[in-house]
């Protein structure tokens, strides 16, 4: 060990660095959050002994359950949409010329550029009873009178859509430049038509970025918990709303604690699956 | 040639404004080993795909037992191709990859079993059928792809350049066995292969191209031995080229210049007159090297000397700087010869082994050969 600090020491700052940034920022608090879910309420010091696991129960509570059912049910239409636009979208951009490509990713970051809390705001002028899409709609005379879209259920899956969508296309163009021309070439010449083809070799040749795409919009699309703030009005919680409310408002750390345990481990699920899917196309493979 | 298979007629192409393929015409005949032979750019794969339905041409058409197929897409073509990096499905098993094409025709299982089981075997791969391609080798897969594509029973197989991610053993190995497949199963194949030594052990006919233009089609000594032009002359195996001058015509016989010897050579098949300049070509195997006190030949001396093994290679520069590649075979009255460097030799062949051409207008001449046409009009 110290002979090799002495023959290379940058790559042991290096890896130093690595560890010490992973143990104190990353294993250190996750740790103090999963202490604090076992730990008792204490309206002074926030969280103190005994140690038990009625925060974990409370999730069970059927107007948490409630809550955490319709946060999935928002991410998951929202992880559905972005997939149905991302898809194609990400198929296109890899079919497209390279300058072109590199032009149309570059405006798929710009927006990144802007706090994602300003941009909300930005699409609730838009939202708005007297907002931009309604004036439009109403001058076009599509509608009559004003549609009410802000503080609904679709206004935080537009909302969350609008902040995730690069988060799918990304990892989904990744996997679509890896997709090699002959493989396809080779399912239509075996007798393979097109929709065949996309069944039988795309579908499962993409799926790895499918899953990282899920991962990747899921799991946000149940914790930002401004979106909903902003767009959603008081019905429409995500489970971000419910951890964050539990910290600031409620002060039940333990309770909020459990909760971000609970997101946790279903990131943690879905990891795990991405991993199988890749393993599933071999090293070289996806 | 048998009856024809798959016939190609005025094909072009262009991409991008670049001619790939220029009116193009060719009739390949059913159960023959054609190789499409060139540089790379030449149209060979571009032309193999058009057989596959992956491109269609802008022009001409390709008709396959009297069915003209020209638009019809891949999928419907009784053709299956190998391909360059055998773009095996990387998802699935061996098994399920050879299976596939027989699942697309929604063949019963049991036959597609029996099939995909027959055809594994064909290639030495029935223990194999439950791995994926990434934990075979780089000839597994090469078999594999070449199960999955001759599974279906195809009227012809198209190989684009299917030995050459492999190493040279391998490679050696392969090329007989994809000799004994053909014969086996009585299928056409079309070979693209950029590397002419294959193409001229494996094939039955030789196309080679260049520019999009057939420079030449024949069989492998057709084309080594009389090669049509000088781009195939130079493309395939070794060739001296020497600068000649027609000093008489005289029936079947004409004398010409050559290195300062007047030599009576076989009239060839073109036009000749006198005074006309040829390209008298020699293979290097055909080169007598003769010791320095002989009177017949062009003086030189060795250059370079490679043992091969079961020739010896030699390099030799005449007075005039040109250099001359002669192969000899050890014999076994003197199984130990061999050359120094600087050693004095002659150069020699024996009449009637050269092959003539005419000197082409559009062939740029190397530096050399403008040297030799200067000293020859002079």
């Amino acid at each position: 060990m110290l002979q090799s600090i002495k023959q290379q020491p940058f790559r042991a700052a290096v890896l130093m660095l690595v560890w010490g940034w992973l143990l104190f920022l990353v294993l250190a608090p996750n740790m103090l959050v999963v202490g604090a879910s076992v730990m008792t309420r204490d309206p002074s010091t926030f969280i103190s002994l005994p140690l038990n696991l009625d925060a974990y129960r409370q999730l069970f509570n059927p107007l948490y359950l409630d809550v955490f059912l319709h946060s999935l049910y928002m991410a998951a239409m929202t992880t559905l949409v972005c997939l149905l636009i991302g898809y194609p979208f990400a198929w296109a951009l890899s079919h497209v010329g390279k300058r072109r490509q590199t032009l149309l990713i570059f405006l798929l970051i710009v927006p990144f550029w802007t706090n994602s809390l300003v941009r909300t705001y930005a699409l609730k002028l838009i939202l708005a009873t007297n907002g931009l899409l309604n004036s439009a709609l109403m001058s076009l005379g599509v509608i009559d009178e004003p549609a009410r879209l802000l503080y609904t259920e679709g206004a935080v899956i537009i909302g969350l859509v609008y902040l995730l969508l690069p988060f799918m296309i990304l990892p989904l163009y990744s996997v679509f430049e890896d997709l090699r021309q002959d493989v396809l070439l080779a399912s239509h010449d075996l007798g393979a038509g097109r929709l065949a083809t996309f069944k039988n070799v795309i579908v499962p040749l993409t799926l790895p970025g499918v899953l990282a795409g899920v991962m990747l919009v899921l799991l946000p699309a149940m914790g930002l918990f401004f979106v909903p703030d902003i767009l959603g009005g008081s019905r429409n919680l995500l489970v971000g709303n419910v951890i964050k409310n539990q910290f600031l408002d409620a002060r039940n750390w333990p309770f909020g604690a459990a909760a971000s345990i609970v997101l946790t481990l279903t990131m943690a699920l879905l990891i795990f699956a991405h991993r199988l899917s890749k393993r599933h196309l071999g090293e070289e493979g996806a | 040639m048998t009856k024809a298979l798959l016939t190609l007629s005025g094909i072009s192409k262009q991409f991008d404004g670049k001619t790939i393929l220029n009116e193009l015409s060719l009739t390949i005949g059913d159960g023959e080993f054609i190789t499409l032979l060139g540089p790379s750019g030449c149209g060979k794969t571009t032309l193999l795909r058009m057989m596959a339905g992956f491109e269609h041409p802008d022009r001409g058409s390709v008709t396959l037992s009297g069915t003209d197929i020209t638009q019809t897409p891949p999928e419907r073509r009784p053709l299956n191709t190998v391909f360059q990096n055998y773009a095996l499905f990387p998802h699935m098993s061996v098994f399920d990859n050879v299976a596939y094409g027989l699942k697309m025709e929604k063949r019963p299982k049991t036959e597609i079993r029996e099939r995909v089981e027959e055809a594994l075997a064909m290639v030495q791969l029935e223990d194999f059928s439950g791995r994926k391609p990434h934990q075979l080798s780089g000839g597994q897969q090469q078999r594999v792809a070449i199960a999955r594509a001759v599974v279906k029973r195809p009227k012809m197989l198209l190989l684009d350049e299917p030995l050459s991610a492999l190493d040279y053993k391998l490679r050696r190995t392969m090329q007989v066995e994809l000799k004994r497949l053909q014969r086996e199963l009585g299928i056409t194949f079309v070979f693209v292969t950029h590397d002419q030594e294959e193409a001229l052990s494996m094939s039955d006919r030789i196309v080679v191209l260049k520019d999009g233009y057939i420079q030449q089609l024949g069989t492998p000594r057709e084309v080594y031995e009389r090669p049509a032009n000088v781009f195939t002359a130079r493309f395939i195996g070794q060739t001296n080229f020497f600068p000649g001058r027609v000093t008489r015509v005289d029936g079947k016989r004409i004398s010409v210049d050559v290195l300062g010897l007047n030599r009576e050579l076989n009239t060839p098949s073109f036009r000749v007159s006198v005074n006309q300049l040829l390209h008298v070509l020699l293979r290097p195997e055909d080169i007598r090297v003769l010791a320095p006190e002989d009177t017949e030949g062009v003086p030189g001396k060795i250059i370079e000397r490679n043992y091969k093994g079961s020739t010896l290679d030699s390099v030799i520069e005449l007075e005039d700087g040109r250099e001359v590649m002669a192969s000899e075979f050890f014999d076994e009255d003197d199984p130990a010869f061999d050359y120094s460097l600087g050693e004095r030799v002659r150069v020699s062949w024996v009449d009637g082994w050269e092959w003539l051409l005419a000197e082409e207008s559009d062939e740029p001449l190397t530096d050399e050969e403008e040297l030799a046409a200067d000293v020859a009009e002079h």
